[in-house]
């Protein structure tokens, strides 16, 4: 093909190419970024969670005036008599609950390393939440003390591999050691493949999504009060519905939380709603985006079919065929849209830095540049070929009328 | 003439339905999706006390002795330091703030009880903050100091126990405490929630509580802390509470200081008074730096806070992008259609009618088309504002479409396309008409 006259044509409409082609390029850089937004989302819906979820759930009242052993004891005989129970473990959160602590750790007591979120669980729960330690070993009966305020000063505790990388990379944690102020002290005794935080996302990083530690204690003044109850999937929700009522009945002085108390994916559902909507937003957005960028070109193209149909003529009458007039239009769209996916590119890259400086997102992949631009030339060629056929359909008589 | 232009252009609009329709499309699109995603960010990034919050300040002084003045203080005041600033009212108003969860019921009706959220401050927030009343009114700065137990109730607590009914007088019962109801307020949702507005720092972004609602109970701050004592929550501990929720004397920041300062001497001499306080902390020994002190004004402490949640200020860049792609695509078709009637631009001009004729006709013709796709944009903007009310967030309720944003909608509408109009009609005024007549 000879792009020579094509370019000599579109010379005589400056304006006009140039505007499909800012058309283009902004679509463009939109268009990937977008993208990139919808998949980050996604991604971060599907992180694992480290917790059988589907068999989880949660169980959470608050009493202020309670004796906090008692009440443990009263509500989880009564959970544990619920039929269809498998176990039930004293815990301060589950993933997707509520934040129950974030503390910075240390490894020298002077700089804060990663803020990862503490986890407190007591005799059985990592066998009820279904942790997978990935290396090290299970905590011994003696592990699970009481604290007054917080964990015992001296706790062995499980990390997440993220969190293990982070404090120290490349390097195994078992053995390890690490500090919350300078008077609570931990030792790394395993590291678990996944273990979320109860809120992963927001601008945080994929990473620290997962910081989390892992820590045994007995129930009693601090821990009391939220209780993780295991049962078969299919009758998690009878279970709940049942246990909710019994830890009512064994505590009638505490008020029983009911946007906590639930099951482990209905919490994960409902934590990820926003980011659902937001991806449902981004696809609307993307598709009205292509949509009328389509509709653009095809209103221009059809106006240059409409204008030259006297040259079509002319040139079907001095011996082009078809084909060519088809092929003339289709290069030409071709040309355009290739001219503002090389400055839309550019254009993404850019909007990408200013995204990564203000929202804290990653660098775009690579990947996305040449998908994106796939996908114009694609709708462009798409939207074109209406108004291409038309004008191969001009018949060369035009050019004898009216000279 | 204007008249006829406007007989004109929808003459014109009329003839090629399909272009027409193109082009409104694209307008009201654009126009739906960023007059959307703008009433929601001039929703939540509004002044919620307007008139009065350059009045307002939020003082910080920091008492961590490990850290040094070249970091930001901690967002919250000590106990101690919030007392004392409180106390020396030097200030026009002041008022400390704190809130906390707790069981609350009415103990005539015997219903169970619920949780609810309890602030508890001092009697200058009612003036301050001009909180409008229902019945009743704030309790007294005496009541204060005494540590009564009274409280005022919000207008949804109210319609809940009380059917909305005048509750003053009646008694509450939060914890283990019997409290007396004296103001009931009006429906009250300043947005957001600016005075415990805190951490936006460390929210990565995710700031949209922040809009929550205002707490159901509302008690004078010693009262509070004495019925809720052992429940209240740290901001940060630079070392351990020996008792968790009881924080009076733990090494915790946990309160937020409000002060009222009518004018700038006054502003002035308030940060001289924080400063000298600080300093004269750290000669008793319990401050080990006493340069790191801050007054922000109300709405730099919510700028500061980055207070409208990423997610929404991203939608609003992401909607002015496809505006603009909207905006360049009405570009290419009015292009089209005014020199696709070149001929009839040419007769016209042979015919006597001067550049500026032909200009004005065609901006009319935009306009009218900004119009009618701005009327299309409105619906769309207030179906999306419906879709953002449906969303589970603590803002919803508040999306909804005011005079301004609604006048602003055509005038955005109607901007874009006569904008997108002056290229076309540019060139169209610029038809040479002898040209034009030898080609009819």
């Amino acid at each position: 093909m000879d792009f020579a006259p094509i370019l000599a044509a579109l010379r005589r409409h400056r304006t006009a190419t140039l505007l499909i082609a800012l058309e283009i390029a902004l679509a463009c850089a939109v268009l990937c970024n977008a993208c990139f937004l919808i998949a980050s989302r996604i991604g971060l819906m599907q992180i694992e969670s480290g917790v059988d979820e589907s068999s989880l759930a949660l169980i959470r009242l608050d009493c202020d005036d309670c004796n906090s052993s008692d009440l443990n004891a009263r509500v989880m005989a009564a959970l544990r008599a619920v039929p269809g129970v498998q176990s039930v473990a004293a815990v301060n959160t589950l993933p997707f609950g509520e934040r129950a602590g974030d503390n910075g750790v240390t490894i020298d007591r002077e700089h804060y390393v990663a803020v990862p979120h503490f986890y407190l669980g007591g005799p059985g729960a990592a066998e009820t939440l279904g942790l997978h330690l990935a290396e090290g070993q299970p905590f011994q009966p003696e592990d699970f003390r009481t604290g007054d305020v917080w964990v015992p000063a001296d706790t062995p505790v499980w990390i997440s591999r993220t969190l293990a990388d982070k404090l120290w990379p490349g390097q195994s944690a078992l053995g390890k050691e690490f500090w919350v102020t300078d008077k609570f002290h931990f030792r790394v005794v395993g590291v678990l493949a996944h273990l979320v935080r109860p809120d992963p996302g927001g601008t945080r990083g994929s990473g620290a999504a997962e910081w989390s530690v892992f820590a045994p204690m007995a129930p009693g003044k601090v821990l009391n009060g939220t209780y993780a109850i295991r049962a078969a999937p299919a009758d998690l929700p009878r279970v709940l519905r049942e246990a909710r009522d019994a830890a009512q009945k064994a505590s009638p002085e505490a008020v029983l939380d009911l946007t906590q108390s639930r099951t482990v994916s209905d919490l994960r559902s409902d934590f990820f709603r926003p980011s659902r909507i937001m991806a449902g937003m981004l696809v609307g957005v993307i598709v009205a985006l292509l949509l009328v960028t389509a509709l653009g070109i095809v209103g221009l193209a059809s106006f240059w079919v409409q204008q030259r149909r006297k040259q079509i003529g002319i040139r079907r009458a001095i011996g082009a065929t078809r084909q060519d007039i088809l092929r003339y239009f289709q290069t030409e769209n071709f040309l355009i849209v290739t001219g503002g996916i090389a400055v839309g590119l550019a254009m993404a890259v850019v909007l990408n830095i200013v995204l990564m400086k203000f929202y804290e997102l990653p660098r775009l992949p690579v990947a996305y540049l040449p998908i994106s631009a796939v996908v114009l030339w694609l709708l462009g060629q798409l939207a074109v070929l209406g108004p291409a056929l038309r004008a191969a359909a001009v018949p060369p008589v035009v050019a004898t009328r009216s000279v | 003439m204007f008249a006829y232009y406007l007989d004109l252009a929808f003459r014109s609009l009329r003839r090629n339905t399909m272009l027409t329709a193109l082009m409104v499309l694209a307008i009201a699109v654009g126009i739906g999706a960023s007059m959307t995603t703008l009433t929601v960010t001039h929703l939540l990034s509004g002044d919620p006390l307007p008139g009065r919050s350059q009045h307002i300040f939020y003082p910080q002084v920091d008492p961590d002795p490990k850290r040094t003045d070249d970091k930001e203080p901690y967002d919250k005041l000590d106990y101690q330091s919030a007392v004392d600033l409180w106390s020396a009212h030097r200030a026009d108003r002041q008022a400390i703030v704190v809130d906390s969860r707790l069981k609350l019921s009415d103990p005539a009706s015997g219903a169970p009880p619920v949780m609810s959220m309890m602030l508890s401050t001092t009697s200058d927030f009612f003036p301050m903050f001009d909180v409008p009343f229902q019945y009743g009114g704030a309790w007294s700065a005496q009541d204060d100091v005494s540590r009564a137990r009274v409280a005022v109730i919000s207008a949804d607590l109210n319609q809940k126990l009380f059917a909305g009914a005048n509750s003053v007088g009646r008694t509450l019962r939060l914890r283990n405490s019997d409290v007396r109801i004296v103001g009931v307020l009006k429906p009250w949702r300043p947005s957001p929630q600016f005075y415990m507005v805190a951490g936006g720092r460390f929210a990565n972004g995710d700031t949209s509580d922040y809009y929550s609602k205002t707490e159901d109970v509302i008690t004078p701050f010693f009262t509070g802390l004495e019925i809720n004592d052992g429940s209240f929550w740290q901001f940060t501990c630079w070392s351990l509470p020996a008792r968790t929720g009881h924080l009076q004397d733990a090494p915790c920041v946990w309160l937020g200081l409000w002060v009222q300062l009518d004018n700038a001497a006054k502003v002035a001499d308030y940060r001289r008074f924080v400063a000298d306080y600080a300093a004269q902390q750290k000669a008793l020994g319990r401050f080990t730096h006493a340069g790191n002190t801050r007054m922000r004004s109300l709405m730099e402490w919510l700028d500061f806070n980055g207070v409208v949640p990423s997610d929404v200020r991203l939608q609003t860049w992401l909607s002015f992008a496809f505006l603009t792609i909207c905006l360049f695509n009405t570009v290419g078709l009015l292009l089209a259609k005014f020199l696709r009637r070149s001929g009839e631009i040419g007769v016209r001009r042979a015919l006597g009618a001067s550049r500026a004729a032909v200009f004005a006709q065609c901006m009319v013709e935009s306009a009218v088309i900004g119009l009618i796709g701005g009327l299309f944009g409105l619906l769309l903007t207030l179906l999306g504002l419906w879709l953002v009310r449906q969303q589970p967030v603590a803002y919803a309720d508040l999306a909804r479409l005011d005079v301004p944003m609604f006048l602003l909608t055509f005038v955005l509408a109607v901007g874009t396309s006569v904008l997108a109009g002056v290229l076309p009609a540019l060139r169209a005024c610029r038809v040479a008409p002898a040209w034009q007549l030898k080609t009819l």
